[in-house]
């Protein structure tokens, strides 16, 4: 059984006759222990996907799922007060901007103390201890001192490394990490990264990676989900994906890393930007900026189908192994 | 593009704001309230039933018309030496939003002068005019207003100059954090580099960036105006007698509290709905136009 | 933050140097002859004109004359009033007491229904609770005060008779002056029915001069937390897992504070303004009343001081509102 285990997730925003779907049928499996990466450019609905799981998700925005599942769990049946229980124990989640994440009138120490008394109670000398531990497993010189730290004292990347602390405080069986380094330094991403993937493989908790980047996702995952607009168009093992893209939007994303530019005087872009509340056009939501688009996908919408061994894309015609277009 | 896609384009901004706006039951009551006021204050001659100083001698104090004695010629009853109080609060309203409106460009056009020479100029010349703006602002409102007036004598006239001095650093202030969040903008810097001059750069490329507060403050400014003006009033320091100033008419009313409760009760009244409405259409204008506040 | 405090009195300097030029602008500026305003409705005859236009300086250069009057100020002497022949600081100093009891209660009990008014309506957004705080505050916000008060008076005291319709206290109780605040002389004295007739009497004009404040800190209160719940630490508080209660409490509240307490202090401007006329319309015997019955005077010299030095309370308050400030934001606390 998969520890998260999400089917036909929706959220919508604003009105109920008009509803904008932020994420639109989602359908993800995460097993223990396992990496996953969520890409997708922004406004591809992953950030708020993260939150549902979390169920962070505020007032106007309504959550509905066939199946949303953490271990077994109905986290939509759970009362607010259980499902607390596992938020930020079980399931922790890191955010994309450390400078802003962190309270500023509260200590580094109180907050991950917090987060510790909240959860498994103990003494204040056992959870100071249990602070200090964190801070130094997180890569933070000088804990002791850095627990009485106010956060606009610290770096971008001190404040990520506190954040990452407090969300594995408890243990959690499962990370999400929302885009954890977009808005750090180059040179302290890798750091980053390098900090999440250890404590992912010594504490075998599974990890969810959102990134609009898909070399990240490559070089930290073992498999991949595409995102576009609020659905999933492409997922499948990393290595696969990243050699054979089914999808048209993948192949675009794969061929604007600069990596894959060698050699060609342009990088490969796609016109245009993810679909809003106004603009969400008919049939395959990709189909105003896709390169191979065909009267069908103007007027049907297509559906998630297996394209080879554990793969799954969202096209009528998924691209063969040299890039071109199918008919099925 | 198909035609449902067409149907779903966004609405430019001034639908946008309207839509906004049109969603905040309470800024539409207040925007409906000051129509009203503005034809009553523009109709006031052709609306009141009486002159607004005419004195009826055979009927002092009458109640409103709809209690015991009252008198229908007399819909809201009649003052202390017999005016007509409706035609009295009628003509109060022109009063109250020529007030509103001479204070409010007074200090706007003042403020956004010296709030642009500040932002621009920065400097000895932002230090002077900030530093002035503290002293100002350290005074109670009320407080400076009454020394102005003391010194220039009560009337009408020296009220509005008063109040406009009080609420100048407001504006100054306002324009001046605007203008500075908007220099630091690509913009500007990128019209400096086309070669804009200065002038351009105040008039047209920052100042309409600005606007946006300013409209709310100028429309919060007229209920101040007002409240102040009709304060001033009451204590003897604004309009004088027999000027059907709603504040004024509250001082002459005073001592007659325990008899005659209407020439107390409805001039009260009309400042509170006027203050209200302008106040109400304010906070409206605000989340109207403040893009942070939207969604 | 000793370093804060000295730069915060450093900015200080120059404003009330200007407030000073404002109180002494103020007699020069009246049209007319300076010495006759000060004699007063008596009049003066031309011999005892011209020596005392000499013994008051009045013949020197303008900026002698302000000189001499900061110099003055400075010593704590700040004219002598034209109708009681007392110095004005004295007589600022025996009616302060009454304001600042009246604006104390004002503010009590502003802030006791303010902030949890507040807290609640962001809490409970959109609902009816919540509209009906914005539409009180609002209206509250819109008072007229002067008229507020009639009609407190029109209803509790001329229909109800619950209260007193002015003054601090009744006449038959004589309180020997210990602090000037009637509340606690009282107490002091153990006389309580002293006491129970001083808070009828301070009743109502403190829910007059508290109603605008209330208002103010109603709506500061309910937006800055509203403001505060959309940031990025809130979230990361609700996916630690917290309750409402303590994200709230614990998270939003300190935050949202900061520009609530900065509200606050800056309505003690307002509350001193609005004593003007809650003392007038109450007869509270407070300097907002002498202020007013000073001018009516045309007593100049009492104008004067009386404006310097509540321009000088609002100062000292704001100044203490700036260190209350630094208490509660660690950010200004250890900036350098």
């Amino acid at each position: 059984m998969a520890l998260l285990d999400i089917e036909h997730l929706t959220v919508e925003f604003g009105a109920a006759s008009a509803p904008f779907r932020a994420v639109d049928g989602v359908d993800l499996q995460i097993d223990a222990g396992e990496v996953v990466g969520i890409v997708g450019e922004s406004g591809s609905g992953k950030s708020v996907l993260s939150l549902a799981v979390l169920g962070l998700v505020d007032f106007p925005g309504r959550v509905a799922a066939r199946t949303l599942a953490f271990d077994g769990q109905d986290l939509l049946r759970l009362s607010a007060r259980a499902r607390r229980r596992l938020t930020g124990k079980d399931m922790a989640m890191v955010f994309q901007d450390p400078m802003t994440s962190l309270n500023p009138c509260y200590t580094v120490g109180f907050q991950i103390e917090e987060t510790l008394r909240v959860h498994e109670g103990g003494s204040r000398a056992t959870r100071r201890q249990r602070a200090l531990d964190l801070l130094a497993q997180v890569g933070i010189p000088d804990p002791a001192s850095r627990l009485r730290a106010f956060p606009h004292q610290l770096s971008g990347g001190m404040s990520q490394r506190v954040l990452i602390a407090l969300a594995i405080a408890c243990n959690p069986r499962l990370l999400i990490a929302d885009e954890p380094t977009t808005a750090l330094d180059v040179t302290i991403q890798a750091q980053i990264l390098g900090l999440l993937r250890d404590l992912q493989r010594q504490r075998g908790m599974a990890l969810i990676l959102i990134t609009h980047d898909l070399a990240l996702a490559a070089e930290n995952c073992q498999r991949v989900v595409v995102m576009y607009a609020g659905q999933v168009v492409e997922s499948g093992p990393i290595a696969a994906v990243f050699a054979a893209p089914r999808h048209p939007y993948t192949r675009a994303l794969l061929s604007a890393l600069p990596e894959s530019g060698t050699g060609q005087r342009r990088l490969a872009t796609l016109a245009g930007v993810v679909p809003g509340q106004y603009d969400r056009p008919s049939g395959c939501l990709l189909h105003p900026r896709c390169l191979f688009v065909s009267e069908r996908c103007r007027l049907q919408p297509p559906g998630l189908r297996p394209v080879g061994p554990q793969r799954q894309a969202r096209c009528h015609t998924p691209l063969d192994a040299a890039g071109r277009p199918t008919d099925d | 593009m198909t035609e449902h896609a067409l149907t779903l384009t966004p609405p430019g901004p001034l639908r946008e704001f309207w839509s906004h706006f049109r969603q905040n039951a309470g800024a539409v009551a207040g925007l409906l309230v000051i129509t009203v006021l503005l034809v009553v204050a523009l109709g006031a001659p052709w609306l009141a039933p009486h002159p607004p100083a005419e004195q009826y001698r055979d009927a002092l104090l009458l109640p409103p018309a709809w209690l015991d004695g009252g008198n229908w010629r007399f819909p809201l009853g009649t003052d202390d030496i017999g005016r007509d109080l409706l035609s009295r609060l009628l003509f109060g309203a022109r009063v109250s939003l020529l007030i509103g409106c001479i204070v409010v460009t007074l200090s706007l056009a003042a403020g956004i002068l010296l709030g642009l020479l500040a932002g621009f100029f920065r400097g000895l010349i932002d230090t002077l005019i900030m530093r002035l703006m503290d002293i100002l602002l350290a005074l109670p409102s009320l407080l400076l207003a009454i020394a102005i007036v003391a010194v220039l004598g009560p009337s009408l006239n020296n009220a509005m100059i008063a109040i406009a001095v009080v609420v100048l650093p407001h504006y100054v202030r306002l324009t001046r954090a605007a203008v500075l969040s908007e220099i630091a903008k690509d913009y500007v810097m990128a019209s400096q580099v086309a070669g804009a001059g200065l002038l351009r750069q105040m008039f047209v490329n920052v100042l309409p960036n600005c606007l946006a507060p300013l409209i709310v403050q100028a429309t919060l400014g007229f209920s101040a105006a007002i409240l102040d003006a009709a304060a001033l009033g009451f204590l003897g320091l604004g309009a004088q007698p027999p000027t059907p100033e709603w504040g004024t008419m509250l001082a002459d009313a005073r001592q007659f509290i325990q008899r005659a409760w209407w020439v107390v009760t409805f001039p009260g009244l009309a400042i509170l709905i006027t203050v209200l409405a302008f106040n109400l259409m304010g906070d409206g204008l605000r989340d109207a136009l403040d893009p942070k506040l939207k969604r | 933050m000793l370093l804060f405090l000295l730069r915060r009195l450093g900015l200080l300097v120059p404003t009330f140097l200007g407030v000073t030029a404002i109180a002494f602008a103020l007699i020069h500026l009246i049209p007319g002859d300076p010495l006759e305003l000060l004699a007063g409705e008596r009049g003066i005859d031309p011999e005892r004109h011209a020596r005392m236009l000499h013994e008051l300086g009045f013949d020197q250069p303008l900026w002698r004359q302000y000189l001499d009057y900061i110099g003055a100020v400075v010593q704590g002497n700040l004219g002598t009033s034209l109708i009681t022949r007392q110095p004005v600081l004295d007589e600022f100093m025996t009616l302060f007491p009454a304001t600042l009891e009246l604006s104390l209660a004002a503010m009590l009990f502003a802030v006791l229904l303010g902030l949890p008014a507040g807290i609640l309506a962001a809490v409970k957004r959109g609902t009816v609770l919540d509209h009906t705080v914005i539409g009180i505050s609002l209206t509250g916000y819109s008072m007229p005060i002067f008229w507020w008060a009639l009609l407190l008076i029109l209803l509790f005291s001329v229909q109800l008779g619950w209260t007193p319709v002015s003054g601090r206290i009744a006449v038959e109780f004589y309180i020997e002056p210990v602090t000037g605040l009637l509340l606690i002389d009282t107490l002091l004295a153990g006389d309580y029915e002293a006491f129970r007739s001083a808070v009828r009497h301070l009743i109502l004009p403190a829910i007059v001069l508290g109603t605008i404040p209330l208002a103010v800190i109603a709506r500061m209160t309910r937006s800055a937390l509203l403001e505060v719940i959309r940031e990025d630490y809130i979230r990361v508080a609700r996916a630690k897992g917290l309750s409402p209660l303590r994200v709230i409490g614990v998270h939003a509240l300190r935050n949202a504070l900061i520009p609530v307490v900065t509200v606050i202090g800056l309505q003690v401007g307002t509350l001193l303004a609005g004593a003007i006329l809650t003392e007038t319309l109450f007869a509270w015997p407070g300097i907002g009343k002498w202020l007013i019955d000073s001018i009516n005077r045309r007593d100049y010299p009492a104008v004067q001081g009386g404006i310097l030095l509540v321009a000088s309370v609002v100062m000292l308050v704001n100044l203490l509102v700036d260190l209350l400030y630094g208490l509660i934001n660690p950010r200004i606390r250890h900036a350098h």
